[in-house]
């Protein structure tokens, strides 16, 4: 296991922790993060934490025809499950980097080949068609295989749409909203587990509890206001 | 050689889990001196937070993961070449062991997986028993063990409703259950609309369910909640304790006593015997130096595979081949629960199971053990099944599609959207018989990051299992048929590498030349070595070990105590 992840005990590693909640400055970083830009599509990005731009806007890509923002509600793009990807790169997940490195850099090269253009640039109907020729496992140009880094993706992608909004995806708990989950309850009623019982969505994350709420050395205030500056 | 002694104790402990956890309770109590030496470290409610990616996905990061750096290889049989190995196994390293985070459904084996050979010989003829296998009765029975059964499910709190208090048969528990001496400490977990719809389907084909037993809180409990049914039970730690894992009862209670010393972050290496071949104590490695605990008697409860790799690993000139293996058997009578063969379902209906937890659920015995009559069948044995409230965003996001919809994209998100609150899974737990060509041995090449070989297991399933899954995945289907399924996917029998469910190795028997330890839980060979733990068990029924194993635990300490003078090195 990654040692990079203990000293939190919440899976976020201390480098994140000091990145995120600026041991360096803290009044530098908050204002930072509550600038960032919201393009026309109404989905904020964050600062990239691991991946280079060209590889953050073929994740984005990828992850928005995967799980694709449509009139059943939106997807894995206002989730944010890439800026997930992105984090967890560099902590819990930063033993697939590489993976991340080749595997996205090989469907921008199949994309060129066979539709002209870098992944993220293309029609969402293009973009499809390169993504089943991944499933499939003909797409060229892939090590060890196309399918498997599509499942890489695919795994990741669900994770970063449907994980606690802590680890920077399900952003508004748009995931757990899309599958009907009422979210955490640290106690549930009787009633709620009912048939017919609709509990409301209690949109909490488990780390906004005290009990379980990280303990950073020092800057816990900023991260907090960072996490709920949003 | 260790650079440093700490003073002796009368028993020491390799591993407080489940089992180790328990037999530390009646020997501190008697008075007697414990130093339980564990590899993890102590966990507290404020780690226990309801986080899937966390501990269902990345499985507990935070904690020590000796058991992930040990991992056994796997191989079907000895002329197949080991197989690709798993990337994590989830027993967790820690005070309490795996009872901190498994899902704690209790249960007692029932009265014939004690006996199968003399069972099955009895009722079927002789030829019924499988050939190759190398099953024997039990040195114990059922009504040895209850006395043993009750005063755990007593001590750490287990919620159910008996279905035989002394003969008198009591419908809404288990008809099929052995008799117990009293009702279960506490009332049944809560019952939820879907295990009463999964009860009136069973009911509806003229089958018995009842609600599962748990080493659960249904109620307030010895100064401890009672369950909050939050829905990350399933390899999550109890944020209110009602969990009843040993770190919360029997641990505590034991150094309560004064008497039981814990010792954290302790690997023991080896157990090592004097001149005349006695347990003399064992060596451990703390914070980077290596100690030896001098004991009077030494007790092995670190799970199977590591219960058979530590008595591999010690050899001395008395015992060339490992501790207590001078008749070859430590290794023997391995086998792997047979849980695969499942049944999913999708129903054209939510089933609002977002909440609960794998223990709250309803259970069907009609077609397990020997509950059947299996005259005009071509095997013995049966299975146990269960379906339970439990459910999780991640897990529930991948789920099955069952053909009706692709894996990604618009149709995928809309058919997920719809359907993740619509499907279950069966849960079945089947009969399991020991092979002759079924082991556990050393790994001749992978090694940990110690240097010592890891486990392998050279195991697959046998004709008997194949049938009795196939029969059990049939009776899955038509409950779930009844209940109103529209579509149903039957699971394969599952792989059959390193398990939760992990029996043999150490199997108990009268007889010395085919079992290694008596009919006590100790080495025949090595008096004052006890072992704890489901490598002792040489059936596995259709349910869940632990409850078994810690009765087990309960008596081998018990008899300890009763013992001393005899078994305790002078
Ligand atoms: C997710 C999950 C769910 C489960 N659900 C159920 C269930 O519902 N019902 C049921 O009956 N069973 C269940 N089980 C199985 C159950 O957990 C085991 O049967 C039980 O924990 C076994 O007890 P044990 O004491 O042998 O091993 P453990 O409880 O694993 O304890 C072994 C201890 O030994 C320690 N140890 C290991 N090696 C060493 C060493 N070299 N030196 C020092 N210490 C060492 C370990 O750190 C550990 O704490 C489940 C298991 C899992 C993983
Ligand atoms: S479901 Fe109940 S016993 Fe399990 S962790 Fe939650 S509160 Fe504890």
């Amino acid at each position: 296991m990654d040692d990079s992840t203990k000293d939190t005990g919440t899976g976020v590693s201390r480098r994140e922790w000091l990145k995120t909640a600026g041991l360096a400055g803290a009044a530098a970083v908050v204002p930072g993060a509550l600038q960032q830009s919201v393009p026309a599509g109404g989905v904020v990005r964050e600062p990239l934490e691991t991946l280079t731009q060209p590889e953050a806007d073929a994740l984005e890509a990828v992850a928005a025809r995967l799980i694709p923002s449509d009139e059943h509600g939106p997807g894995a793009r206002e989730a944010r499950a890439a800026h997930y990807i992105d984090r967890a790169l560099g902590g819990a997940l930063a033993s697939s980097r590489e993976a991340y490195r080749d595997g996205l850099a090989a469907v921008d090269r199949y994309a060129r080949s066979t539709k002209g253009e870098r992944f993220a640039d293309l029609s969402p109907a293009d973009q499809d068609a390169v993504l089943t020729d991944m499933e499939r496992n003909v797409a060229t140009g892939f090590v060890p295989s196309a399918s498997a880094f599509f499942a890489l993706l695919r795994t990741h992608t669900i994770h970063g749409t449907f994980c606690d909004p802590y680890y920077g995806g399900n952003r508004n708990f748009v995931g757990w909203d899309l599958i009907g989950y009422p979210g955490l309850r640290l106690a549930v009623a009787e009633a709620d587990q009912r048939l017919d019982a609709k509990p409301a969505p209690s949109h909490t994350s488990a780390y906004d509890d005290a009990m379980f709420a990280p303990k950073p050395p020092r800057a816990g205030l900023w991260l907090r206001l960072i996490r709920h500056a949003d | 050689m260790p650079t440093s002694q700490p003073s002796p104790a009368d028993v020491v402990i390799i591993g407080l889990g489940a089992a180790g956890g328990v037999a530390a309770l009646p020997l501190a109590r008697a008075g007697l001196t414990v130093v339980g030496l564990e590899a993890g470290r102590r966990h507290s409610p404020a780690d226990f937070a309801p986080d899937e990616l966390r501990n269902n996905v990345r499985g507990w990061p935070h904690a020590v993961q000796k058991a992930n750096r040990e991992i056994p290889t796997h191989r079907p049989n000895a002329s197949s070449p080991t197989l690709p190995r798993l990337a994590v196994h989830p027993m967790m390293n820690a005070v309490g062991g795996t009872s901190l985070h498994y899902w704690a459904q209790s249960w007692r084996l029932n009265p014939w997986d004690f006996k199968v050979v003399s069972e099955t010989t009895r009722r079927y003829g002789a030829s019924r028993v499988p050939r190759g296998s190398t099953i024997e009765d039990w040195p114990l029975d059922y009504a040895e063990l209850e006395p043993y059964y009750d005063a755990v499910e007593y001590e750490i709190g287990v919620s159910g409703k008996a279905g035989n208090v002394n003969g008198t048969i009591d419908p809404r528990g288990n008809v099929f259950e052995g008799p117990r001496r009293r009702e279960y400490p506490m009332p049944p977990l809560r019952r939820t609309g879907f295990t009463e719809m999964m009860a009136d389907a069973a009911r509806s084909l003229g089958w018995r369910p009842f609600p599962g037993p748990a080493a659960i809180n249904s109620q307030p409990n010895q100064d401890r909640s009672a369950c909050m049914y939050h829905g990350y039970c399933d390899r999550g730690g109890c944020h209110v304790s009602a969990k009843n894992s040993t770190a919360v009862t029997t641990i505590p209670r034991a150094e309560a006593t004064g008497r039981l010393t814990v010792v954290t972050e302790a690997t023991v290496t080896r157990i090592e015997v004097d001149a005349r071949g006695r347990a003399s104590g064992v060596r451990y490695l703390k914070d980077g130096r290596e100690l030896f605990q001098p004991a009077r008697v030494v007790l092995l409860a670190s799970y199977v595979y590591e219960n058979v790799r530590l008595l591999l690993l010690s050899t001395s000139p008395a015992f060339p081949r490992g501790l207590s293996n001078n008749r070859g058997q430590v290794g023997r009578h391995y086998f792997a629960h047979n849980l695969g063969g499942g049944a999913t379902a999708l129903f054209p209906r939510d089933l609002n199971t977002w909440y609960g937890l794998p223990a709250q659920g309803t259970a069907v015995d009609d077609w397990a053990d020997d509950n059947f009559d299996h005259s005009g069948l071509d095997f013995i044995g049966g299975g146990n099944l269960f379906l339970y409230s439990d459910r999780r965003p991640i897990a529930a996001a991948n789920m099955n599609t069952f053909g009706k919809a692709p894996q990604w994209g618009s149709r995928w998100k809309a058919f997920v959207s719809e359907n993740a609150d619509r499907w279950k899974n069966a849960y079945l737990q089947k009969t399991t018989l020991p092979y002759e060509d079924n082991y556990l041995d050393l790994d001749p090449v992978v090694k940990d990051p110690l240097g010592f070989p890891v486990c392998r297991i050279t195991f697959d399933f046998k004709e008997n299992e194949r049938r009795v899954a196939a029969f059990v995945q049939e009776k899955a289907v038509q409950w779930l048929q009844a209940a109103g399924a529209i579509a149903i996917e039957r699971g394969s029998v599952n792989p059959t590498g390193p398990t939760t469910h992990a029996y043999g190795g150490t199997r108990m028997g009268f007889d010395a030349e085919t079992n290694v330890v008596d009919r006590w839980g100790f080495s025949h060979e090595v008096p004052n070595l006890g072992i704890l733990g489901a490598s002792v068990m040489g059936t596995s029924g259709s349910r869940n070990p632990t409850l078994t194993v810690q009765a087990l635990a309960w008596r081998t300490a018990d008899h300890l105590v009763k013992s001393w003078s005899q078994r305790a090195d002078a």
